[in-house]
């Protein structure tokens, strides 16, 4: 191959200046070619997690007086009524922040740190049983929660709560709330109510719609619009579904796919019907006097589980775990569900906020005579009947196929 | 140390902090972004180094379209933005008299607020019903489903806004730099305006042309926030794409594919740009 150089080349190279930079060429190669192969990155996965883990982890850890709490936008009060209650009982102060707008961008901004056993700059957060929920478990993120430190939690929490798929036993987790993601509408420009999935659909809505980017609340609605049930559907279904989803987002119906960020352009007629979580839309009315509208889907709806969890590196895993607690107080509990209208884990709340019901009047009088009897904070087992939950995964390949089907939709 | 050597030594002691600062921010993450896109691997089992090309091919196949848009959209908006920006370069420039430095700091103005919430400002500036379209509906100018935002040409309004200065900029310092004494002469030899306009004063303002088409197209093409606040499903750049592969699937390998592949198209673009239009003529007339 080199018996017939080209003179000129053959000059070139022999020429000083030129030869000297075809050494660090040369040079940078040989680099480059062993930085390429040097760039690996190692997987994490950890061994799964044992009784004795809860004792090695806790062992001298101590309360510090301060916990750092990563939240979702409408998710308390803004007033923290309860976080202050907290304070004056026991001493800790709370950095409340609401830095988590979706799953997957929050797991990407965090993996990072957490995969180089570095704090993420927060001792508690509150992470959907979705697909990232299961990642952040699988790599050994999580502090594994020492029940004997969460007394309100093993007396007051509903027995579904602690028997959920996604953390049997909750070794990692304790819910912070449970919502149903269904479809919000704005009456202003919305004359005939929505009350199917199939109203996404309709083409008289075209550029109003809002989807959401989560590719399993996504998913979930593409199947049931299809009638498939998500929690028992295969690979077939979910390429039906994203080609009925396709079709949607071609036709120029789809306005955008949302993260929490689609209860604004709700608001201001941006969109005028989206998927939307239960108690963000009621929130909304409480806090901007605005008259959305939320309803259950005819072909169903999906229930999901928002939990509260301690990540491995947390700073004050004690005090964490102490908020974590509180939140389980029968009557903290109930405060929170009067406020944000999601499902509680707490059954006994109800009884609290009919009770508050009665000592108050007027308006306030009325709107907790709605929580307590809304089938949104409080669903009947009728209720749950109709709605579905995830598709739980069982490896790591079944959930990049799945990803694999969803994603292109949203991000193309 | 002879005196000899230290002056041999010395440039390579001047170029070291710049190297230094190019290698480590550099050529290290070029290197390690280019070792990414060419493993395999998720992120709980960790990723290997596979030599997988086909990860390109893939990337651009699955995505070719949203490569196109973006560059289509970056071209589109740099030839708007010479367009708005040559005319307005060129009258500070040969019309502002003693307040240019005023005029330039209007123009940079807007600029001391951060690029995204200016671009979040023409989101709410936009928006159905806001400021602008909410009178036009409500007079029935437009019907109550018209929109602006989630179109091709908001994004690419938002491009065009948001890069403007920096094609202005280096077009005004290239026509300040044109001596109002030859445009005289070329009035003296009998041009007319147009003439003296376009075979004096053009030409010699094609290094800023050239520099301005640069600095504004290559950020313009890789560019994700525009697309993400003002588009909607049908306008996502290969920038948004990237960010998406990056952050949200962590599908490293596949980010760093595309970023690859955006890098070389944008490089051959602008050779081809610089090829059409004579880098040798257009620097040689900037270091005059």
């Amino acid at each position: 191959m080199h018996e017939h150089i080209d003179p000129a080349l053959l000059r070139g190279l022999t020429h000083r200046r030129a030869s000297r930079r075809d050494l660090f060429l040369l040079l940078g190669a040989a680099g480059a070619g062993l930085a390429l192969s040097a760039c690996e990155i190692q997987g994490k996965k950890a061994p799964s997690s044992k009784q004795g883990d809860v004792r090695k982890y806790w062992a001298g850890k101590q309360k510090n007086g301060h916990v750092d709490f990563a939240n979702w936008p409408l998710y308390m009060d803004p007033k923290h009524p309860e976080l202050k209650k907290f304070t004056a009982a026991t001493g800790i102060s709370v950095r409340y922040k609401e830095v988590i707008r979706d799953n997957a961008p929050w797991f990407a901004k965090i993996q990072p740190r957490l995969a180089a056993g570095k704090s993420i700059g927060y001792d508690l957060m509150v992470v959907t049983n979705g697909i990232e929920f299961s990642e952040l478990v699988e790599l050994g993120y999580l502090a594994p929660l020492d029940h004997t430190q969460l007394p309100n939690f093993t007396k007051y929490a509903a027995k579904k709560f602690k028997q959920e798929t996604f953390d049997p036993g909750n070794v990692f987790s304790v819910p912070w709330a449970s919502g149903m993601t269904g479809i919000g509408y704005n009456p202003q420009y919305v004359k005939a109510p929505p009350t199917a999935i199939a109203d996404l659909w309709d083409p008289k809505y075209k550029g109003k719609v809002g989807m959401m980017s989560d590719s399993q609340e996504l998913g979930n609605f593409g199947m049931l619009v299809n009638g498939v049930k998500p929690e028992a559907s295969g690979p077939a279904d979910w390429t039906n579904a994203a080609a009925k989803l396709k079709d949607q987002r071609d036709k120029g119906i789809v306005r955008k796919y949302y993260e929490q960020d689609y209860i604004k352009p709700l608001t201001s007629g941006d969109v005028w019907l989206t998927m939307a979580w239960s108690g963000d839309i009621f929130q909304q009315n409480v806090s901007e006097g605005t008259n959305l509208r939320f309803v259950l889907p005819e072909e169903g709806a999906t229930i999901w589980t928002d939990n509260m969890m301690i990540p491995k590196t947390a700073v004050n895993p004690v005090d964490a775990i102490m908020l974590m607690d509180f939140f389980y107080d029968p009557r903290n509990a109930a405060s929170l569900a009067e406020y944000i209208n999601y499902v509680t884990p707490v059954p006994s709340t109800r009884d609290i906020i009919r009770s508050d019901a009665a000592q108050a009047s007027g308006d306030d009088k009325k709107s907790l005579e709605q929580v307590a009897d809304s089938s949104l904070v409080f669903p009947s087992e009728a209720d749950y009947a109709r709605l579905h939950s995830y598709r739980p995964f069982e490896n790591s390949q079944e959930k990049q196929q799945y990803q694999s089907v969803f994603l292109p939709l949203v991000q193309s | 140390m002879s005196a000899r050597l230290r002056a041999r030594l010395t440039p390579y002691a001047l170029l070291l902090p710049g190297g230094l600062w190019l290698l480590i921010f550099f050529v290290v993450p070029l290197v390690a972004m280019l070792s990414l896109s060419l493993q395999q691997g998720d992120i709980v089992n960790g990723y290997t180094m596979t030599w997988h090309w086909q990860t390109y091919v893939d990337g651009v196949r699955q995505y070719h379209e949203q490569i196109i848009r973006s560059v289509v959209y970056g071209a589109v908006s740099t030839v708007l933005q010479l367009g708005i920006g040559y005319p307005v370069a060129y009258w500070i420039a040969f019309h502002g008299g003693r307040r240019k430095s005023a005029y330039l700091f209007l123009l940079l103005l807007p600029f001391f607020v951060s690029f995204v919430l200016r671009t979040i400002a023409w989101q709410f500036f936009l928006s159905d019903n806001g400021i602008l379209l909410g009178p036009l509906k409500d007079i029935g100018l437009v019907t109550q489903d018209f929109h602006i935002l989630a179109r091709s040409a908001a994004v690419i309004g938002g491009l065009t806004y948001n890069y403007l200065p920096f094609m202005v900029l280096p077009l005004y310092v290239a026509l300040e730099r044109v001596d109002p004494g030859v445009v005289e002469a070329a009035h003296d030899l009998y041009a007319s305006r147009v003439q003296a306009f376009l075979r004096v004063v053009l030409p010699l303002s094609l290094p800023g042309v050239f520099a301005g088409v640069l600095i504004t197209f290559v950020p313009a093409s890789s560019d994700y926030v525009n697309a993400s606040i003002l588009g909607g499903p049908q306008n996502s750049m290969i920038g948004n794409v990237i960010q998406n592969q990056y952050l949200i699937n962590q599908t490293y390998p596949t980010a760093a594919a595309l970023s690859f592949t955006l890098m070389a198209i944008l490089l051959v673009g602008i050779f081809l740009y610089a090829r059409a239009l004579g880098t040798e003529d257009v620097l040689e007339a900037a270091a005059r």
